[in-house]
């Protein structure tokens, strides 16, 4: 009997079963994304400080929420291709960075652009300013080091490492820029003693957020398939390419 | 934009539009790579099925 | 344990022997404060009050130069899978090669920063601080470092991979060494700093040579 993870966990399995599953949450994604912006534009009032200004929240906080929450999948994704040496989990890890790195980027950039009009200035060395951009680093360096080594399975597994040895420095790297003094709102959504930010800009704040993870897990799908099709493609080369050269051989003789 | 959405956004509208530009570009991206090269990878097992390249666990079919 | 040590011994006499990578860490770390003031401009209370900074990234940045050294030429002649061979742990070898690289680069580029320091104005009643957060810090520098080295062993682009890879992991270091060198030019903390910076280097001695040796061990089958 196998269970659900083992029978997910195989290649073909996956394909089936994300194949079948990628177009709901696709749709589901961009229906609740649709309300989302709905909500975010015409219900939610605007900020009585920010103004109109602080609608950017609806795509920054997703965008940020899944920086962290993609480097977490990687990185547990890392742990089970390195303990138990599935290369499902290796296409995971592969394929969910550049898509960490994109929506930690687009934190970054719809951060500068409402630190403008809130702060004055569209870039301060505030603590999670600093730790977002380093993390950001971390995706580039991830894509960095996988893309230096030719022997895929070797870079597979450095990859993985370093994926570890990240986020262990994480938090590490989020304390120490804590350490200074923040200007940053401190955390409004999660945090002990309930949110502090009104329900008429939570529930949008809410949807949006769980508008961007069901896009994440469609887009992480989608470019899981594509990097087994390709990892398919490969060996396929390469059979015929060793095919050829045998009956060449035997041609020979 | 404003007018069309019938909604007024003060005076760092500019601001807004950008950032949800920026998402709409970067992901409108992503997507559009995604798909492509999905589709190029589906175009090439399918020229190496046509030359009679398979995968064993197909061979059946 | 006898092994560790030799094998320390080693590394040391061949750093001392061919001397060029002390020398060349060393003239880097110089250049690179002779540049910043010439871009900075030659406003001595400027220099002196960001001399602190200048001095640590001109030593993160030193010791990254010969990081990429700790492996490789005892990769190229088979040494490193000699040693991987060998009775002794490939985290204790990583050990020993991680501290050759904390005594004979990270301890003579802190020695050096005070000589540094005088020609950015700074204040002399700091050089002992500033040398004291160095030597507390720099062994997190090496033993991060060597992560890195380890990771990077095989790759093409090694030198400048190494950078993208370590010098985000060492923005802690930066940071508490700042801020135990800040806490007595005025602001107070300096202890609390300092004890933390002696945590990170302990934490990267202990946890790092694990992970080093773990990236080693996947390129070595």
């Amino acid at each position: 009997m196998q269970t659900l993870t083992q029978r997910l966990a195989n290649p073909t399995r996956f394909m089936e079963l994300s194949g079948s599953v990628l177009p709901w949450i696709a749709g589901a994604a961009a229906v609740v994304i649709a309300y989302g912006l709905y909500l975010a534009f015409y219900v939610a009032p605007p900020d009585y400080q920010q103004g109109e200004t602080a609608r950017i929240m609806y795509i920054h906080v997703p965008c940020a929420w899944l920086a962290m929450a993609v480097y977490a999948m990687v990185a547990m994704s890392a742990f089970g291709f390195l303990v138990f040496r599935h290369p499902l989990a290796d296409v995971s890890a592969k394929t969910a960075v550049p898509l960490g790195a994109a929506f930690t980027f687009l934190a970054l950039v719809t951060g500068s652009l409402w630190g403008r009009p809130t702060w004055g200035t569209y870039w301060v060395w505030d603590a999670r300013l600093t730790s977002v951009l380093i993390l950001f680093f971390l995706y580039l360096g991830l894509m960095a080091l996988r893309s230096s080594i030719e022997d895929e399975s070797l870079a597979s597994k450095l990859t993985a490492i370093l994926a570890l040895v990240g986020i262990v420095m994480l938090p590490i790297i989020k304390f120490s820029v804590d350490f200074g003094n923040t200007l940053h709102q401190p955390a409004s959504v999660l945090r002990v003693g309930g949110p502090t930010i009104d329900t008429a800009m939570l529930t949008p704040l809410l949807v949006m957020a769980l508008g961007f993870t069901l896009m994440f897990v469609a887009m992480h799908f989608k470019a899981m398939r594509n990097e087994i099709l390709r990892r398919r493609v490969r060996a396929l080369q390469l059979a015929q390419v060793e095919k050829a050269q045998a009956s060449q051989l035997a041609a020979a003789e | 934009m404003e007018l069309l959405l019938g909604i007024d956004l003060g005076p760092h509208a500019s601001f807004i539009w950008a950032a949800y530009g920026a998402v709409v570009a970067v992901i409108g991206g992503l997507i559009a790579w995604l798909y492509i090269d999905g589709r190029i990878q589906q175009r090439k097992l399918a020229a190496l099925a046509e030359q009679g390249v398979r995968r064993r666990s197909a061979r059946r079919a | 344990m006898s092994a560790f040590l030799a094998l320390l011994k080693r590394d040391l006499m061949l750093s001392v022997r061919q001397g060029g990578a002390l020398g060349t860490a060393l003239g880097f770390y110089m250049l690179v404060v002779t540049l910043l003031p010439l871009g900075l401009g030659q406003d001595l209370n400027l220099l002196s009050r960001i001399a602190p900074g200048i001095l640590w990234i001109a030593l993160l940045l030193a010791a990254l130069l010969s990081l990429g050294r700790v492996f490789s030429s005892d990769h190229e002649d088979g040494t490193l899978d000699v040693l991987a061979t060998g009775r002794m742990p490939l985290e204790m070898v990583v050990g020993a090669k991680a501290l050759a690289h904390w005594i004979s680069t990270g301890i003579p580029l802190a020695l050096t920063a005070p000589v540094l320091g005088l020609m950015l104005n700074l204040d002399i009643a700091v050089y002992p601080l500033l040398m004291a957060t160095m030597l507390v810090g720099t062994p997190a520098v090496s033993f991060i470092g060597a992560v890195g080295a380890a990771l990077t062993l095989r790759s093409y682009r090694g030198g400048l991979l190494i950078a993208l890879l370590v010098l985000p992991l060492y923005v802690p270091t930066l940071i508490f060494g700042m801020a135990a060198v800040n806490g007595l030019l005025g602001v107070s903390g300096t202890s609390a700093a300092m004890l933390i910076l002696a945590a990170l280097s302990l934490t990267s001695v202990v946890l790092c040579p694990f992970a080093a040796a773990a990236a080693l061990r996947v390129q070595m089958q």
